[in-house]
């Protein structure tokens, strides 16, 4: 605390300074300032570059070679192999269909689930803290909890659901499609809070008085959502589907729960964590990850500049 | 008295909500409490004998009392030095003038992307490397890093908001600095960082990839990464009822901060999300 206290009063005690008509001591404020600045800064600037960039940074070198654990001497340079490798087997791009319908699945439900509810929550009145309370409950419970409540539910020996809707013993987890049903249902149990907050935010932002100007005008309710509100919250809507897709697109700890990847239901992670760590194959497991980095990249890329979702502007930047 | 009915109907949708929210949870309080040797054949939603035995179990179960203590810690650990690292950043971001700003702010957006997954190989060989490959600290570096751009962006939000100017006004009226700092700024700042500190502890509390990942023993094993090698009370008996007596457990703590700090949650969760 006290840390923070010298930077506080030293900058007061800067600004207190009568600075004598020249240019010299306003400079010099400037250059303390960004000195202080970069200095505050250092410490989250160095974590985040030792724990991301530079393993990233090794994982692009590990991919050029061609390196297991269980047999390290055999460790040689192999060029762009193992790229070609993980890009010719129908593994990676079962792995990549999967991860794609699951995140185009969850993140479009999402969106009009996650609207209803932010709807809900600007609108009500009473009940309102009771709302909120309760949709923080799935955004706060551990993500391999939710996973063994939705996979019990549907499973055979423990489940309802079968019972409920007269399905007798269907096995939800024998195939790839109604694996894929019950992992994308708990996934968008567990997430659908996140982005109704984030629209609920671009939903106070629109102005109420243009609300009842087009009511006044006579404007349908349909034609006040379409024409006025979600053009007026359209920064919140990119940037929530923005950040809603590019985690769905890394999701690991429903699938690995509910099937462990069988049935063609392994994701990219799945697939980047099986062949790192279950397997120790770090050469095709490196080539792995920074294929996963590179999809991420290209899928914030297409949001950024293709969808122009203006990050800096709603995340409060400037 | 239109007003009134439509009112009414935003209470029977919000109504809705809740049950979609709470339907899972019961579901899993129910199962908990189903006996692990008849939950089979008594398939329906609710136990037909409510029995304790479950929670005996994982508590007897030192794979979950372990999990329990290494969760609580590591996620505390990793918060706390994550909330102290990204003050300084966000106080930097909110108050100063300087060319790293931006960078500062893409890089935090960019490793909020980044896809954990594909760090499992390099950290999993550093940390053996290291020496620090299934202990506390070596799960504590990758959480509080991946919780920075969270904690950086929340707390910069709550930040900007600060009327920074009554920190000289309480010096013209004669404060030291130090005074003007503690009883002035301290309490305005507090619940931004208090707002981030639980937030970030979800994210600590939730995180499962790097958990499995980066442990093989229940020296530094999290409750996440435990369930997933849960077996009964002996090898002969199903888990399921065990694994949900425990995600009970582990899920109290997350509602009882969930209902204590409502507003709190909620608004550092849109705070980053509406211009400051």
């Amino acid at each position: 605390m006290s840390t923070i206290e010298t930077p506080a009063a030293a900058e007061v005690a800067a600004e207190a300074t009568p600075s004598p008509g020249g240019k010299a001591p306003v400079s010099d404020r400037l250059r303390h300032e960004r000195r202080l600045g970069w200095r505050l800064s250092a410490p989250a600037f160095i974590v985040m570059i030792l724990v991301t960039a530079y393993p990233l940074a090794y994982a692009v070198v590990l991919s050029l070679f061609k390196y297991r654990l269980t047999d390290p001497d055999a460790r040689e340079f192999v060029g762009l192999q193992n790229y070609a490798t993980v890009l010719t087997d129908p593994i990676w791009w079962s792995s990549f269909v999967t991860t794609a319908i699951i995140t185009l699945v969850s993140v479009a439900v999402e969106l009009v689930l996650g609207f209803g509810f932010a709807w809900v929550m600007y609108r009500i009145i009473r009940g309102r803290s009771f709302v909120r309370t309760a949709i923080l409950v799935p955004y706060g419970i551990i993500t391999v909890v939710s996973a063994f409540i939705w996979r019990y539910a549907f499973q055979l020996d423990s489940g309802f659901v079968n019972q409920w809707f007269g399905l007798g013993d269907f096995n939800w987890f024998g195939e790839r499609w109604s694996s894929l049903v019950v992992i994308t249902l708990s996934e968008i149990w567990k997430t659908t809070p996140f982005i109704s907050l984030l629209l609920l935010a671009g939903l106070v932002q629109v102005p109420e008085d243009m609300l009842e100007a087009a009511k006044v005008d006579g404007a349908t309710a349909w034609q006040r959502l379409w024409k006025v509100v979600l053009p007026n919250m359209k920064a919140a809507i990119m940037v929530a589907v923005l950040f809603r897709t590019l985690d769905a697109w890394r999701i690991f700890d429903n699938p690995f729960v509910m099937t462990a990847g069988a049935n063609d239901t392994e994701t990219l992670s799945i697939l980047a964590y099986r062949q790192n760590v279950t397997l120790v194959n770090l050469g095709a497991g490196s080539s792995v990850s920074v294929l996963l980095f590179f999809t991420v990249v290209v899928i914030a890329f297409i949001f950024i500049k293709g969808f122009k979702t203006d990050l800096s502007q709603v995340r409060g930047d400037g | 008295m239109d007003g009134r009915k439509t009112s009414n109907w935003w209470t029977v949708w919000g109504l809705l909500i809740l049950a979609w929210a709470a339907f899972p949870l019961i579901w899993m309080v129910s199962l908990s409490f189903k006996s692990p040797d008849t939950f089979r054949t008594s398939s329906g939603f609710w136990p037909k004998d409510w029995t304790w035995d479950n929670y005996s179990t994982v508590f007897r179960d030192e794979l979950f009392t372990s999990a329990l203590r290494n969760s609580a810690g590591i996620a505390v650990i990793a918060t706390l030095l994550s909330v102290i690292i990204a003050m300084f950043a966000a106080y930097a971001i909110a108050r100063l003038e300087f060319r790293g700003k931006k960078l500062l702010l893409s890089m935090a957006l960019a490793i909020a992307m980044f896809p954990q997954a594909a760090l499992v190989g390099p950290l999993f060989n550093m940390w053996r490397g290291l020496g620090i490959y299934d202990t506390w600290i070596g799960l504590i570096i990758p959480y509080l890093t991946f919780a920075l751009p969270l904690s950086i962006w929340t707390m910069s939000a709550f930040f900007r908001q600060i009327p920074w100017e009554m920190e000289q006004a309480a010096q013209v009226d004669g404060a030291t600095p130090w005074q003007a700092f503690r009883k002035v700024i301290v309490p305005l700042a507090a619940p931004g960082v208090f707002t981030t500190a639980i937030l970030t502890f979800f994210f600590c509390w939730n995180e499962f990839l790097l958990a499995t990942s980066l442990t093989s023993t229940d020296r530094a094993r999290t409750v996440p990464a435990a369930l997933s090698f849960f077996t009964g009370a002996s090898q002969f008996e199903s888990p399921v009822t065990a694994i949900m007596a425990a995600s009970v457990v582990v899920t109290i703590p997350v509602v009882v901060l969930v209902l204590l700090f409502q507003r709190r949650i909620v608004a550092g969760l849109t705070s980053g999300a509406v211009k400051g």
